[in-house]
């Protein structure tokens, strides 16, 4: 009964010109034109989307969630990156 | 519907002592925060455990589901009934799939998800185990047991385990249709001919009580509730759910004129709820434990298209393979 | 009285729309007999999308027939009222699943014929039919397009599948020289300009299946001898069980509205 497993690929649909491919599930398919089509008859059923993009689950690298403090919280203390850090009178206008 | 290849089971191990206390304490306290948890997050075994033991029963229910439905797509009375029937048991696949999905996240393969359901280990949704009988029940289900369904499900939209909640908005989402075209149905044969109201009063009889029992034992009785709801799995208790469903679904039901096969259901004015009779639990255990009417009839279903379709499943394999090794050989051959 | 079975007056435009439109009923009822059942839950929705394609082309194309018929019919008449003798499809949509070779093999030999059969067909003469053939036409390359990747697939998979896709193919074969059938009908609507003449489509029909059929390393077969008489209500004995389930409801409650 060891059945072969099937590859998982991630799906990304691109719903409007304009926007970024977005995540939206995974599927199962043995090769990658099975998967690009499996992705349009499972995902778009609806008019989801206007252009595909599969990925084998596998290829993808993940951050560490341990990692997430020396990942990501020293950014916190960079709020020069932002624009209220800035005094700018209000009667400068927007700026 | 995670960024990971979960086909393999993780390597996560255990650790015992003050440490293991401490990570559960924050873990605990991400929850109560109202923190989504992901798939590559630490996480009690225990939580892992319960959530691939729910989100799988819930695909398999899915998949099970498919089959007293699909009796009718060939035996839909119009063009439009079949359509709408062919594509809400398509939208059962496509649900089952996206849980499966959000199960492998949690570290299971679909295929060993899939084995424990063929080899009875598994269970899903006692509603299924019901037959089919005649058309007005396409009507009954989509009408009360998608509509049981939405009870839990729009909950769960908020559940802790971020795979599991974003699977649940894109399934409720899909079958906000589900419930209307099994009401409409019920409305059209409500308003037909004597033989068609009957029909649906019949099948009304048959689905009332074993959808009230889809909520599960009373609270009284629930072995998973307490633990499921201070993970935030859970967010409201069987009890609470179903007497959600009852209140909402007795005034649709007088709405269609038809009687519900209960003669203690009564409008508590005091409470503002339908107070209604009491379920036969023992007959919910039998369905359970696997003597439902269809139980085996349903697994033998499924048993025998899996096997049926194993040779394609290994056909494709060998094929990618093929292709992916005369990929690589021409490179070099060039 | 409802219960009757209805059998319109057969002129060349009808006799064509119910033909294209038979093909698609049937079809589309074969596929959805696999909803619940198939190799793997993607390809379960999958042949489900084809077959509400196909429903869906049969529909428009039933409205249409109401329209040339004029006598007040609607689509659910031409698909629940008619014997099977009225019926019009090619014997080839009604054969039996059987494995998923078979399905898939059918589906190929089908859509290989019908996709370029509808783009032909959204340059008719007649508008409407035009409208429903240049919609068909973008589903019906998605359903070539994926069988014929399943065949690849089945072909040069495993000895298995092979054999099997090998022995779906020779099963089957025969029932393709219909589709290329020209008779008093389709000769009347071809000459009109409705419809496009099927005989000029056959060098591409024959060169779309040896490119997928080489790729699948499987074998055309020798066979010259073609089956017919779906196209003139002769069918095999599949179609009457068929419509006993297609049918059963409304010929059980004659005139009820569901």
């Amino acid at each position: 009964m060891a059945e072969q497993k099937i590859p998982l690929w991630e799906v990304f649909i691109r719903s409007r010109n304009g926007l970024a491919h977005k995540h939206v599930g995974s599927l199962h398919a043995a090769d990658a034109t099975m998967a690009l089509q499996a992705a349009r008859d499972v995902y778009t059923r609806r008019g989801e989307g206007l252009s595909l993009w599969v990925v084998p689950s596998a290829a993808i690298v993940a951050s560490d969630p341990s990692d997430k403090e020396v990942m990501f919280e020293p950014t916190a203390s960079k709020i020069y990156r932002h624009p209220t850090f800035y005094e700018v009178p209000d009667d400068v206008g927007h700026m | 519907m995670y960024t990971q290849a979960l086909n393999a089971k993780d390597a996560v191990v255990p650790v015992a002592g003050p440490e293991e206390a401490a990570r559960a304490e924050r873990f605990q306290a991400r929850i109560d925060a109202e923190e989504r948890i992901e798939p590559n997050d630490w996480m009690p075994e225990a939580y892992r455990r319960t959530l691939t033991r729910q989100i799988s029963q819930h695909a398999h229910s899915e998949i099970v589901g498919m089959l007293p439905e699909g009796n009718w797509i060939t035996r839909a009375p119009s063009l439009k009934r079949k359509a709408a029937l062919l594509a809400k048991v398509q939208d059962e696949a496509g649900h089952g799939l996206y849980l499966y999905a959000a199960a492998e996240t949690l570290g299971s393969s679909r295929e060993e998800l899939v084995d424990q359901l063929l080899a009875g280990r598994a269970k899903y949704s006692s509603i299924f185990n019901y037959p089919t009988l005649t058309w007005a029940d396409i009507g009954a289900i989509g009408w009360l047991v998608d509509g049981a369904a939405i009870m839990n499900q729009i909950p769960l939209c908020r559940c802790s385990y971020g795979p599991y909640a974003r699977a649940m908005i894109r399934v409720c989402k899909e079958e906000s249709f589900h419930q209307r075209q099994g009401y409409e149905i019920m409305l059209t044969l409500c308003r037909g001919t004597p033989e068609q109201k009957a029909m649906a009063q019949d099948a009304l009889d048959r689905w009332w009580w074993p959808c009230l029992m889809m909520f599960g034992p009373p609270d009284s009785e629930s072995q998973h509730s307490d633990q499921s709801t201070r993970w935030k799995i859970k967010r409201f208790s069987n009890d609470e759910l179903r007497q959600k469903f009852v209140d909402a679904t007795v005034p649709q039901g007088r709405h269609l004129g038809l009687t519900f096969p209960d003669p203690d259901l009564a409008y508590d004015e005091a409470a503002g709820h339908w107070r209604f009779g009491a379920i036969d639990w023992e007959e919910f255990r039998q369905v359970l434990a696997g003597n439902g009417p269809c139980n085996r009839q349903r697994m033998t279903q499924r048993r025998d298209a899996h096997a049926a379709g194993a040779w394609v499943r290994e056909a494709a394999m060998a094929h990618a393979e093929k292709r992916a090794r005369r990929a690589r050989a021409v490179p070099e051959a060039a | 009285m409802p219960t009757t079975s209805i059998s319109p007056a057969a002129t060349p435009l009808l006799t064509c729309v119910l033909r294209r439109a038979d093909d698609a009923l049937i079809l589309g009822h074969r596929l959805s007999e696999w909803c619940g059942h198939a190799p793997m839950l993607e390809e379960d929705i999958a042949l489900a999308n084809i077959a509400l394609d196909c429903v869906g082309q049969a529909r428009s194309l039933y409205d249409y027939a109401a329209v040339v018929d004029g006598g007040g019919l609607t689509e659910d008449d031409f698909a629940y009222r008619r014997e099977a003798g009225a019926f019009r499809n090619c014997l080839l949509v009604e054969q039996p699943n059987g494995d998923f070779a078979a399905t898939i093999v059918r589906q190929v030999l089908f859509s290989a014929f019908i996709d370029p059969y509808f783009r032909a067909l959204a340059a008719s003469a007649d508008a409407t039919l035009a409208a429903v053939a240049a919609k068909a036409e973008k589903e019906t390359a998605y359903h070539l397009r994926h069988s014929a990747e399943w065949l690849i697939r089945l072909g040069d998979g495993t000895q298995e599948s092979r054999a099997r896709a090998q022995a779906a193919l020779d099963e089957l074969w025969p029932y393709t020289g219909e589709l290329f059938e020209v008779d008093d009908a389709e000769a009347a609507v071809i000459a009109a300009g409705i419809a496009p003449d099927p005989r000029g489509l056959a060098a591409a029909y024959d060169a779309t299946l040896e490119a997928v059929l080489g790729q699948a390393t499987l074998t055309r077969p020798a066979g010259a001898w073609m089956q017919t008489g779906g196209r003139l209500g002769r069918h095999s004995e599949h179609l009457g069980f068929i419509l006993a389930d297609l049918q059963y409801l409304q010929r059980a409650h004659p005139g009820a509205t569901w």
